[in-house]
């Protein structure tokens, strides 16, 4: 292969790897968004004052690419209200006021599975998207022909610095991870299957060696153990580092037989076929250098954030960003009101200090963008053709292949807004593209 | 808690990487040759580094003071210019034609071109071959006599015998004050490359082809080589400016070519030139190419074109 995918060293600071998760005591009040996941939003099934249980559906999901949504609390719906989404947007939200009790639904009950019709649709019902972070209905990308898939990779790099939650879930919930697997096998035909862990997580590699040791009945598995380099995690990146495939810009993996799972996600299967409890709780790393006791803790969906701090011992500080995900991708909080959403795998309090960032001076062509830009971009070179709206030179640069992984704007010696611009040129690109199509 | 919260795309964190960082670290890569070039050729090579630095960094001070723009002057990028051109220059140098030089190194080569990161060629090596073409036989004259056997008679042969490696390495000759001690400008490159600031691929390729073309033009002799490599400007130029980054290639395939292209080109001046050292010449006329050799060697996007996985 001519590749040899670059990326950055972060700091890792991963301070949460090796502490105990611990269960948040239930919320007095939860606020749960009909949109966490990308596709149609689900529609409030609940109103003001009906009794809810641990389970009981609140939102139905009608599009074809959409997830449903399940109470998080016991208790009643206080009401459905408008909900401003931390990357813009409205939706509807539902509130409910906890009894404290955290009763279960009387109606779940482990879902019945017995072919690959039923397998997706319990997939479906239980309410799980991508875990990782991008939210993308689990059901939509299993529901492709069985004979177009070669591998099943699953993403246990996570690259940013600070979260642990995915690392953590592959030491403690091997056991659902292995009946997810079993069934994706037994309904999917999945005949290889690879976990992809960065080499600064032992643990988590001993445990998924073990997993796949049990899992290798009827199918090639193993684990992948891959160098700590950002942006590990990245889809196509994982792809290449795992199977030597390499995704066309534009493409998904499914166009290179690869269906890519995070090992939350994966997790998170297990757990509703075993259970039928769909998805109401999330493990969330809870760092930065702002929060008193960093930890890992299972939260409630829609948990305020600023209960999960008060939970975490408190900030010790005034943060300077709050933050939804890590420090590279992750997308910052107007305030601390916003819930924990069902793909929050880390929020961070970052201090004034760590949140710093230089000031931004003239390029001065020093090439480090374009040398560890993974997918090979000039990000300097397409600042310079957004610069000027050059909508040609933006398409000759592939700007639309850029993942946003942000190395570049990492790496900057005069901290220019690369991976930003990059993002400004994509929208830019899109806008002169409808423009041109609505000519026709 | 009563605060408020700043709002921003990612990234949230940055590699604390600075252009003045980069900047310093070339300037501690240069203090072994200004100290070795003050010890082999006196108190007035610290003065002519001195003056030079002095007057690039006022002169860049003043052009941003008169344009009202930003003051640049903190990047350390005219400090870094003034130490190289000082360090280009022989210890005799008058001290007017310093002041002349940093001007037109910082105002015409830089500033007037958008300052940093904007000019075309290198301010520092221009600015030595406008004195040298500017004040007539200046380089040549002002250098001891021992340098006009080294870099203007090497090409004829046998002469580079006159001094021996060792001399050669430690920089016991004429010349210009940084460019003599090979000693010195190595331990600055090694510095420089474990700070990460420049990659091998520049100096080692430029050299690398002086010493192999110089190893046929001196009859398959390889101390004569040898000696080539450590005699004129080479190695200053080499490992300091020829990977300046503004006005060289940015890709490792790029940064091959250019070394390549900047070897070959001494080689022919110095052999068939009517100038005695031909490395200013060699970046200079490289620095030229850089944006067409940069478009030749774009990286392959990944996923993009090609042959489908």
């Amino acid at each position: 292969m001519a590749f040899s995918l670059r990326g950055v060293h972060v700091p890792h600071r991963k301070n949460t790897l090796d502490l105990p998760v611990v269960r948040m005591d239930p919320p007095g009040v939860v606020t749960i968004p009909m949109s966490m996941h990308i596709g149609a939003p689900a529609r409030p099934v609940v109103q003001a004052g009906d009794l809810v249980y641990v389970g009981t559906k609140i939102g139905e999901a009608e599009a074809p690419v959409s997830s449903p949504i399940y109470s998080s609390v016991s208790g009643k719906v206080l009401k459905v209200r408008d909900f401003l989404l931390a990357g813009g947007g409205t939706t509807s939200a539902v509130v409910i006021e906890s009894d404290g009790e955290m009763t279960p639904d009387a109606a779940i009950c482990p879902p019945t599975v017995d072919s690959r019709d039923s397998f997706i649709a319990a997939v479906r019902a239980s309410g799980i998207v991508g875990l990782g972070g991008a939210g993308f209905p689990a059901h939509v990308k299993l529901n492709v022909d069985p004979s177009r898939i070669e591998y099943l990779i699953i993403n246990g790099a996570e690259c940013e610095p600070y979260v642990t939650s995915d690392t953590v879930t592959m030491t403690d919930r091997r056991e659902d991870m292995a009946v997810a697997l079993e069934a994706l096998k037994t309904h999917l035909g999945i005949k290889s299957i690879i976990i992809g862990i960065e080499s600064n997580k032992p643990k988590a590699i001993q445990s998924m060696k073990q997993l796949m040791t049990e899992t290798a009945q009827g199918c090639t598995a193993q684990v992948k153990v891959l160098p700590p380099m950002y942006p590990q995690g990245g889809e196509k990146v994982l792809i290449y580092h795992t199977t030597g495939k390499v995704v066309p810009a534009g493409k998904l993996p499914i166009d290179v037989g690869c269906i890519v799972l995070n090992c939350t996600t994966i997790a998170a299967i297990g757990a509703y076929l075993k259970t039928g409890m769909p998805l109401v709780e999330k493990c969330v790393t809870v760092d930065g250098g702002a929060v008193k006791n960093p930890q890992n803790v299972i939260v409630p969906i829609g948990t305020a954030i600023s209960d999960v701090f008060t939970f975490c011992g408190g900030l010790t500080e005034d943060p300077a960003k709050v933050i939804y995900g890590g420090p590279m991708m992750g997308i910052t909080l107007p305030d601390m009101d916003g819930p924990i959403l069902k793909n929050t795998n880390a929020i961070l309090a970052l201090t004034v200090k760590e949140a710093k960032l230089p000031k931004t001076t003239a390029c001065i062509r020093c090439g480090s963008c374009t040398n560890t830009c993974p997918f090979g971009l000039a990000p300097a070179e397409i600042m310079k053709a957004y610069d000027r709206r050059d909508a040609e030179r933006l398409t000759e640069l592939s700007v639309t292949a850029c993942m946003e992984c942000g190395c570049c704007s990492f790496v900057c010696p005069a901290n220019r807004p690369l991976v930003q611009t990059n993002r400004m040129a994509k929208i830019f690109l899109r806008e002169e593209k409808a423009k041109e199509d609505a000519k026709k | 808690m009563n605060t408020t919260l700043k709002l921003a795309v990612s990234p949230h964190i940055h590699s604390g990487r600075s252009t003045a960082g980069i900047m310093r670290d070339v300037l501690i890569a240069l203090l072994p040759a200004t100290a070795a070039g003050t010890i082999l050729f006196g108190w007035r090579a610290l003065l002519v580094v001195s003056l030079c630095t002095a007057c690039c960094v006022g002169f860049e001070l003043l052009f941003n003071l008169i344009t009202k723009q930003d003051l640049t002057v903190g990047d350390l990028s005219a400090a870094v210019t003034g130490v190289l051109l000082g360090l280009n220059l022989p210890a005799n140098v008058p001290l007017w034609q310093c002041v002349v030089g940093s001007l037109f190194a910082i105002i015409v080569v830089k500033c007037l071109f958008g300052g940093i990161g904007c000019n075309l060629v290198n301010p520092a090596i221009t600015a030595r071959v406008f004195m040298l073409v500017a004040f007539g036989s200046m380089a040549t004259q002002a250098f001891p006599t021992m340098v006009d056997a080294v870099s203007g008679a090497t090409p004829l042969g046998g002469s580079v015998t006159d001094f021996s490696l060792t001399d050669l390495f430690l920089g016991l000759r004429g010349g210009a004050i940084g460019e003599t001690c090979a000693l010195a400008l190595l331990i600055g490159f090694v510095y420089l490359l474990v700070r990460r600031v420049i990659t091998w691929h520049v100096p080692v390729t430029f050299v690398g082809t002086v010493y192999i073309l110089s190893f046929f033009f001196e009859g398959m002799d390889f101390d004569h080589a040898l000696a080539m490599i450590l005699s004129g400007g080479l190695l200053l130029g080499a490992i300091f400016m020829a990977t300046d980054y503004v006005t060289s290639p940015s890709t490792a395939a790029g940064k091959i070519i250019f070394g390549l292209g900047a070897g070959l080109i001494t080689v022919l001046i110095r052999y068939f030139g009517v100038y005695p050292e031909g490395v200013s010449f060699a970046i200079l006329l490289m620095n030229i190419l850089t944006p067409y050799i940069d478009a030749w060697t774009k990286h392959k996007v990944f996923g993009v074109g090609g042959k489908k996985a």
